[in-house]
């Protein structure tokens, strides 16, 4: 039985796809929102320190299945392994409701200004596509503050000197400080820094008909059983879904999006929750699958006006993969500074974003944020172990002991360069369990961004020297492929249509009703956790979107 | 101690037949020596009493199934090198000698003739990430007794207290009993 046509298909429902639906929804038009994962309730969140999204020893808790989705990973030296969703190198997004926004972290970054000008800020660097976006944060501003008041932001950002013009203040305060905070806050304005409160989209005060933070120590990786926490799975979808204009299918694997004999799309097809293909046509098709799945759909939609997949006419289709290069220090010090108040993170210096020495002999370059780490939880310290201690035995159950309260981490994400050579083909060979072929992912990070991540990371451990730690080591990141929870890029925006995927609007170059709306077409990635800006994105070009819409072409 | 926890498990069985869900009872022993030297028993409890041993044969049974054969041929090496070394199984050597070969396992110069399908500093690897799994991580899973690991690394339970928490003593929670050495 044919499905009934509707105004439009968004495939994933997470930060992008959650506001597209709500937008479109709300703007009239009749939306069927896909996705693959299931729609967890605050009763599934049982936190679990060894299967959630962040430590996944016994898998992940938010999807997706571990055994019906492996990825292939090519390593620098070109050897290949098929994965399975927990594992490292798979580079996991969760797949659920909500997307990685039903277990983040949630912080609230604005991109800098300098952030949409890297090419113009920094010139051309050898071994890199770097790029200006084709839109300024001037054009995004106002639906930056539409996120942070429909989603729901609180912190206050006003000490930091380095942020972008905002008009609007956050709506919600801060969460109170914890000790760590008290701690780093001092050192860090001893040191001439510019310390100041994460953005955070998580409840302070009640706010959209929600409770505040409880404070738990069980958040990043994991949802919240207060729903405190904000996400599109309780915001905007359900406002989507209250319009009665949108339906949610979750559990629906999209096979690939089909095109008519004009070179338009019609539709998709997909697998349902009970593995039966479906083809649910409509005027318009939203991709929101997250820089992976979003360019695998785009390279598996082959036809014969597309050979080569949707939107890969000149073989830019999942190039530029990034994510962050994550980067710090640990200190130990000689009094407690653990008080057991979650989220932990709360205060972050962005000193250190721009203007930073990068590879010796070109110049300045981009860094990142800096901020204390989220609460570990013990599991998760065993791997804090400073230089020298002995992983096992009675030093290791001493040093736990003597530690765990005693230690602080802050950490950064550098900004990347991206490169050409990573990047999300579809594999030959190996299909997922509904014959679908998969991620084939390969590449290596630039090397600027292990020189900037060791400065930054010096930059760190002085911040926790100067804040009396009287032990401290690094964390450096390492030279391979990065594009897991914070993966971009793959489906870049830009003018030309040469080089890249979609125009300033999100529109695919050469089909004038596909989109692309996630994650995938940041150009350049920033020194900060993305959610916000693929929220901001996803509000702008829906609003683009809505404008230009001219009606429906009608069922086929 | 190490026997008493082997055996400790609260399924019924008749003599001779393990209890465990894939370790037989002779393994279960030998885990729980060497987790016990991995995570010692002190002031606080070691690996064995909290369960890790139990932690370990649960996930073997589900999402840790594809590490049966390590687990069972990682076992039977950890005795042959113990008795080419020592002449004795692990159980039965002196804590000094068991540190030792659990050593010369981790740099992975075990004698070689025991370690011919996984090498011994893979299978110590494994070992040690998993003893700390057990040890460190959520009781549901199996291991963890009764919190212990958190409570000997000072974390208020119930975990999740909302505003009262400064109405909580910070300072470490003392651990009460009679299960240490």
């Amino acid at each position: 039985m044919a499905l009934k046509h509707v105004n439009a298909v968004v495939v994933g429902a997470g930060a992008g796809g959650g506001i597209v639906a709500k937008e479109l929804a709300t703007a009239g038009l009749t939306v069927v929102l896909v996705e693959r994962g299931r729609w967890y309730t605050a009763f599934d969140c049982r936190k679990d320190d060894l299967r959630n999204q962040r430590t996944t020893v016994l898998g992940n808790a938010f999807g997706p299945d571990e055994d019906r989705n492996p990825r292939v990973f090519v390593d620098e030296q070109g050897h290949e392994q098929r994965l399975k969703p927990s594992d490292g190198e798979y580079n996991n997004n969760a797949a659920c409701v909500g997307g990685g926004t039903a277990s983040y972290g949630a912080m609230a970054w604005r991109y800098l200004e300098k952030d949409f000008r890297m090419r113009s800020t920094y010139g051309a660097i050898a071994g890199s596509t770097l790029e200006d976006w084709p839109i300024s944060y001037a054009d995004l501003e106002p639906y930056y503050e539409k996120a942070e008041w429909e989603i729901g932001v609180s912190g206050d950002d006003s000490n930091n000197t380095f942020r972008s013009p905002r008009r609007r203040p956050l709506p919600m305060p801060p969460l109170p400080p914890n000790r760590e905070y008290q701690v780093l806050k001092p050192a860090a304005e001893r040191l001439g820094l510019h310390p100041f409160d994460i953005p955070m989209l998580r409840n302070s005060v009640p706010y959209n008909g929600r409770v505040a933070c409880m404070r738990c120590r069980w958040c990043v990786g994991f949802a919240c059983e207060v729903d405190a926490k904000n996400g599109t799975q309780n915001t905007v979808i359900p406002t989507a879904l209250a319009t009665g204009n949108c339906e949610l299918r979750s559990e629906c694997i999209v096979k690939e999006i089909l095109t008519d004999s004009q070179g338009q799309v019609k539709g998709v097809a997909y697998f349902d929750s009970q593995s039966r293909l479906q083809e649910q046509t409509a005027d318009l098709v939203v991709v929101s699958g997250s820089a992976n799945e979003s360019a695998r759909l785009l390279l598996n939609s082959k036809s014969r006006l597309f050979p080569s997949g949707l939107g890969n006419r000149y073989d830019w289709v999942g190039r530029n993969l990034q994510g962050h290069a994550y980067t710090g220090a640990v200190g130990l010090f000689d009094f407690e500074v653990y008080d057991d108040l979650g989220p932990g993170a709360g205060i972050a210096i962005c000193d250190f974003n721009h203007g930073n020495h990068g590879l010796a002999g070109e110049g300045l370059t981009s860094g990142g944020m800096l901020a204390n780490e989220f609460i570990r939880l013990p599991y998760q310290f065993v791997g804090w172990r400073a230089p020298g201690v002995p992983r096992w035995g009675r030093a290791h159950k001493e040093y736990m002991r003597q530690w765990y309260r005693r230690s602080i981490g802050v950490m950064g994400p550098v900004q990347e360069m991206p490169v050409f050579e990573s990047r999300v083909q579809v594999d030959p060979k190996v299909k997922d369990y509904w014959g679908i072929p998969v991620v084939r992912l390969s590449g290596h990070r630039h090397p600027n961004d292990q020189v900037v991540g060791k400065f930054l990371a010096s930059k760190a451990e002085a911040w926790l020297k100067e804040a009396g730690a009287i032990t401290t080591w690094t964390f450096l990141p390492g030279s391979g492929l990065s594009g897991g929870q914070h993966q971009a890029g793959t489906c870049r925006m830009g003018d030309d249509p040469r080089t890249s995927v979609v125009d300033k609007y999100c529109r695919v170059h050469d089909v004038d009703n596909l989109f692309v709306i996630d994650g995938s077409v940041h150009v350049t990635n920033g020194g900060f956790n993305p959610a916000l800006t693929i929220m901001a994105i996803a509000y702008y070009a829906s609003d683009q979107l809505v404008k230009s819409w001219k009606g429906t072409h009608g069922a086929s | 101690m190490v026997a008493a926890a082997a055996a400790g498990s609260s399924i019924g069985c008749a003599a001779g037949r393990s209890p465990w869900r894939f370790l037989s009872l002779d393994e279960a022993r030998t885990l729980a020596a060497i987790c016990d030297q991995i995570i010692p028993p002190d002031e606080n409890p070691g690996a064995a009493w909290a369960g890790v041993v139990n932690y370990i044969d649960r996930q073997l049974s589900g999402p840790l199934r594809h590490l049966r054969n390590s687990y069972r041929q990682g076992i039977a090496a950890v005795d042959t090198s113990s008795r080419v070394l020592c002449g004795a199984n692990f159980v039965a050597l002196a804590e000094a000698r068991q540190v030792e070969l659990l050593g010369l396992m981790e740099q992975g110069r075990a004698p070689s003739e025991a370690w011919k399908q996984i090498s011994s500093s893979e299978f110590f690897a494994l070992l040690v990430d998993q003893t700390m799994q057990g040890f460190y991580g959520d009781p549901r899973h199996g291991g963890n007794r009764e919190r212990t690991s958190w409570k000997m690394l000072g974390l208020p339970y119930p975990p999740i207290r909302g505003r009262l928490h400064y109405d909580v003593n910070t300072a470490s929670v003392p651990v009460v009993g009679s299960k240490v050495k």
